[in-house]
């Protein structure tokens, strides 16, 4: 079988002194081998608590993963591994990239160290072959000069730099998945295309499936064989790459997708504003999390949540407008253009 | 990083230069001159010998040409108050027993308070964290010699485990370097655990967890390698605390130390030992900062490089 | 459901009109957020009532009793605590009930006064280094340096043999020499720091006065952590009046402080431990209260950890 993470209603909530924080609300999608999958969404929508509860990178407490939750991988119960087989399991099968490659690195040791690290760890090699494969690795990842560079310590490289050896140390040992959690937000646009190339190459060369992870549709038409969009813990659309961009079907995936602006640009002016915030995720969400903001919004929205549409084999929505009594709007003029 | 200690050195030697030009310049400045008014009961042959002897038939300023002459060769001038015993005697008889007492103390104090640092800062909320911290509030509210009579009436008076005063045998340390190094065991532990708190909220430390490396390897090599780092940078007023503590606890443990002795000049006036030692001891801690700055450049990498490119 | 409510409950309202967001948790301001979480931390509200207790007493404490602090009363020497002395007496045979509060005055006021004086020197002092910048913070900083490079109880027992008369002048002087230059590396730092910030550039480039940024910006910004370094230095400068007092160079009988007092009970310890005991507890409940508090104000101010 080619299903190599399926994650079923996976709830994530936080118990801060304020009260609990339901920063992932049941959330459901599947990863096949070789497959790039992407989650979209703004901020503080829960991209990144989905992102690391893969791995079970959040920290309990405060963070509590629901009961009823439930990720697997190869058709093994992550949230079930015991603490030996999760260790063997980050790095070896999954591996990830953080937002923020000038904090993800540690300061006080040398870049091949780094990438060494899980080499030693889950290959069993010694120091010296570990190294050797880390000059590879940063000779993969473009990074000139390996050899010497091996020796360097983080706030030697720049920030585009540091975001390859990131990449390199997610993929030193050839991890069956990759999670890229904004690996591009951080930099310059230049360096954001480059880095993203050097993902997308790697990812065939070695036949990676990933999981991005980011805040802007733009980066993801090219990369991504399906996006799923995220608001307020929970995921409103799922689509593919195609379907999301000509046929999506919420108004939240229509507010992102004008606020892309090489796709639309000379409708730049007629952005679809999103105004508002995210609603409260300490607050108890009964309607659905977008009424606030929807210019759709209807009675029933804030009452009930909406319940999901399955369009298409691939493209499911969950949005009242699919409701058949709902009245038929018209999506919003800039998107009905073929690009 | 050769040139960042040389200009180092250089600031060093300014620091000390306009210590000891203010030093003298504030005691030559106290009214009735000390050294004139104490020879003024002497008969008049012996009082020139004197007057000829501490300069003080010059002038200030040819005075302070002479004393930093002295200085330069080693000389620190001799007590007032016992004639023909000079300060540097004075320093090379009593610093090697406060120097023993003094680095005893700030070893245990840095190495016992790092580790229950370490210890309250991983095991936080559950009773280590409550126990360490419980002990380095102590430390911290309770002046040193305050600990120092609890001691002496505890372990020496009621139950005779330690010998009450005086210098000797390694037991007599005990007491001594504890009541020294409770308060820097107390500080490190405080500081200790919110580094580690700090280190461990690290987004690289999320990057090491993704790498699936063991426990030991994540605990070790990124949070105890960085969380200490910092800890190095509150070694000088550590230092300075120990001199401190030094002159109230060798008091009350008379211990023939140098600080014992910059109490009793100070109660005595003896300002030319008063002079002396303040040159010493500030010598010491500008010596010591140095030395902490330098230890600091060789641990942090980050450091290292941007004082040889800032330059 | 009948069709009419399933009509109204599908007619579009949009959002306009929505009011949604105004169910948000209410809006509060810096100090009252702070304030909240003052309260709620335990540690430092018990830290202010005993804190609270400690100075009432040494305003009331010395008139509670019927003896003056310098009164000996010869045939009642080294008595232990009991009813009539309720803390004992001293080897002069004075009231160490009275003596402790009259003590507890000259310690809290020279924390708290060495703190304020500090404090505003080393304000000032950063905050000009820091506004100025350039070749000014370049000398002043470097002053601050060969200050705090020169051991801070030296400074303050020469300072304290140069000033010939004792008491609470002298040793506030001596303390105050040295004390201010934490806070002033402290505020300079954060002002730095505010200066690059979006806000304060952003008033800058509207040519709002300088004067204005100051007392707008930059100052409420610093407060916060201002606030917290006194609290930390009013202990430190208690600490410090001790030994100086315990070393003899601090205030004289028969006026006392806590340090004094201590020093006075050490020759006795091994009969009358009593006389010890008492001004030793209040420099630790003292020193212990302002650490909590100081500890919970940061806490509570650091705007780092505000949600
Ligand atoms: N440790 C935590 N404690 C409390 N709340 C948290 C914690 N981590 C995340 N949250 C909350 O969970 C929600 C989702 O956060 P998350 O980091 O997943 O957002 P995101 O979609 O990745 O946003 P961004 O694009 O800014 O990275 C946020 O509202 C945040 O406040
Ligand atoms: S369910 Fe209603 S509020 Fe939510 S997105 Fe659809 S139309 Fe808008
Ligand atoms: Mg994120």
């Amino acid at each position: 079988m080619n299903r190599i993470l399926e994650v079923k209603n996976l709830a994530v909530s936080f118990h801060t002194y304020a009260g609990e924080v339901k920063a992932v609300r049941g959330v459901n999608f599947y990863l096949d081998r070789g497959e790039a999958l992407a989650l979209v969404g703004e901020s503080g929508c829960g991209k990144t608590v989905t992102a690391k509860s893969l791995m079970r990178l959040n920290p309990i407490p405060p963070a509590e993963i629901k009961e009823g939750s439930s990720i697997k991988y190869n058709g093994k119960e992550v949230l079930d591994m015991s603490k030996e087989e999760i260790r063997a399991f980050r790095g070896a099968e999954v591996g990830m990239i953080f937002q923020d490659p000038m904090t993800s690195l540690n300061p006080t040791m040398k870049i091949g160290d780094q990438i060494a690290e899980s080499l030693i760890t889950h290959m069993n090699l010694n120091k010296k072959d570990a190294l050797d494969k880390a000059v590879q690795m940063l000779e993969r990842v473009d990074i000139p000069k390996p050899e010497e560079r091996i020796n360097s310590y983080p706030h030697e490289f720049s920030g585009g730099m540091r975001q390859r050896v990131m990449i390199a140390i997610a993929l030193a040992c050839n991890p069956r998945i990759l999670i890229a959690d904004e690996p591009t937000t951080a930099l310059d646009v230049t360096i954001q295309a480059q880095v993203l190339e050097l993902l997308k190459e790697l990812q065939s060369e070695m036949n990676t499936s990933i999981i991005l992870v980011t805040h802007d549709l733009g980066v993801v038409a090219n990369f991504a064989d399906r996006i799923h969009v995220m608001y307020a813990g929970k995921i409103v659309e799922k689509g593919t790459t195609r379907e999301i961009f000509y046929e999506g079907e919420h108004p939240y995936t229509w507010a992102l997708l004008s606020s892309v602006p090489d796709l639309y640009e000379e409708n730049r002016k007629k952005l679809y504003s999103l105004a508002g915030t995210p609603p409260d995720l300490l607050l108890p969400l009964d309607g659905c999390p977008f009424a606030s903001r929807c210019r759709y919004c209807m009675q029933i929205c804030k009452e009930k949540m909406p319940p999901k549409t399955e369009l298409s084999e691939s493209h499911s929505v969950s949005c009242w407008l699919k409701h058949p009594s709902a009245p038929k709007v018209e999506k919003p003029h800039i998107l009905r253009r073929d690009v | 990083m050769l040139k960042y200690i040389l200009k180092r050195v250089l600031y060093m030697v300014l620091t000390l230069w306009i210590v000891i030009t203010i030093t003298f310049f504030l005691i030559h400045a106290i009214p009735g001159n000390p050294l004139a008014s104490l020879a003024r009961n002497l008969p008049p042959q012996v009082r020139a010998n004197y007057y000829a002897k501490y300069g003080l038939d010059k002038s200030v300023p040819q005075q302070y040409v002479m004393f930093l002459k002295n200085l330069f060769h080693g000389d620190l001038g001799e007590s007032l108050k016992f004639p023909g015993r000079s300060v540097t005697d004075i320093i090379s008889e009593h610093a090697p027993i406060s120097a023993r007492l003094g680095i005893q103390a700030i070893l245990i104090g840095v190495i016992v308070g790092i580790v229950l640092g370490i210890i309250a800062g991983f095991k936080r909320n559950r009773w280590p964290d409550h126990l360490v911290m419980f002990v380095a509030i102590l430390g911290v509210c309770l002046p040193s010699f305050v600990l120092a009579a609890l001691l002496q009436y505890i372990l020496s008076v009621k139950i005779e485990l330690f010998p009450t005063a005086g210098w000797g045998t390694g037991k007599y340390t005990v007491l001594p370097t504890i009541a020294l190094c409770f308060g820097s065991i107390a500080t490190y532990a405080r500081y200790m655990r919110s580094s580690v708190l700090d280190v461990i909220n690290q987004d690289y430390i999320l990057t090491a967890k993704a790498k699936g490396i063991s426990n030991f390897s994540l605990i070790w090599k990124h949070v105890i390698r960085n969380a200490i780092i910092p800890a190095i940078t509150i070694l000088p007023p550590q230092i300075a605390g120990i001199f401190g503590g030094s002159f109230v606890i060798e008091s009350i443990f008379a211990i023939p130390g140098l600080g014992s002795n910059l109490v009793d000049a100070v109660n005595n006036r003896d300002y030319t030992v008063i002079m002396g030692l303040t040159i010493f001891y500030c010598a010491l801690y500008i010596i010591s900062l140095l030395v902490v700055d330098i230890l600091y450049g060789v641990v942090d990498p980050r450091v290292r490089v941007s004082e040889d490119t800032t330059e | 459901m009948t069709e009419a409510t399933i009509d109204e409950k599908f007619k579009i309202i949009g959002c306009e009109d929505s009011d949604s967001e105004k169910i948000a948790r209410p809006t509060m301001t810096y100090w009252q957020d702070a304030w909240r979480r003052l309260k709620s931390n335990r540690a430092a509200m018990i830290s202010i009532v005993i804190l609270a207790i400690l100075i009432i007493m040494t305003i009331i404490g010395p008139h509670l009793t019927p003896y003056s602090h310098e009164e000996m009363i010869a045939e009642e020497r080294n008595m232990g605590p009991s009813t009539k002395h309720w803390f004992g007496t001293d080897e002069l045979g004075r009231d160490i009930f009275t003596r402790v509060w009259k003590g507890g005055r000259v310690s809290i006021l020279i924390g708290v006064i060495g703190a304020l004086v500090a404090s505003v020197v080393g304000c000032i002092y950063g905050g000009i280094a820091a506004y100025f910048g350039g070749i000014v913070d370049d000398i002043m900083m470097r002053i601050v340096e060969i200050l705090v490079s020169i051991p801070y109880l030296i400074v303050v027992i020469l300072i304290s043999v140069l000033t010939k008369s004792k008491g609470m002048g002298s040793v506030l002087l001596a303390l105050c020499i040295t004390g201010w230059c934490g806070t002033a590396r402290l505020v300079r730092g954060q002002i730095l720091q505010l200066k690059k910030k979006e806000f304060v550039m952003a008033a800058k480039a509207l040519g709002v006065s300088s004067w204005k940024i100051i007392t707008k910006h930059l100052i409420p910004n610093t407060l916060g952590i201002i606030i917290v370094s006194i609290t930390f230095d009013i202990p430190g400068f208690i600490f410090s009046e001790a030994f100086l007092s315990y070393i003899g160079l601090g205030v004289q009988s028969p006026d006392t402080s806590w340090g004094a007092m201590a020093s006075a009970a050490q020759n006795n310890l091994l009969f009358y431990p009593y006389q010890l005991f008492f001004p030793a507890l209040m420099i630790a409940l003292t020193m212990l209260t302002f650490s909590l508090l100081g500890d919970g104000l940061r806490d509570a101010l650091d705007p780092r950890l505000r949600q």
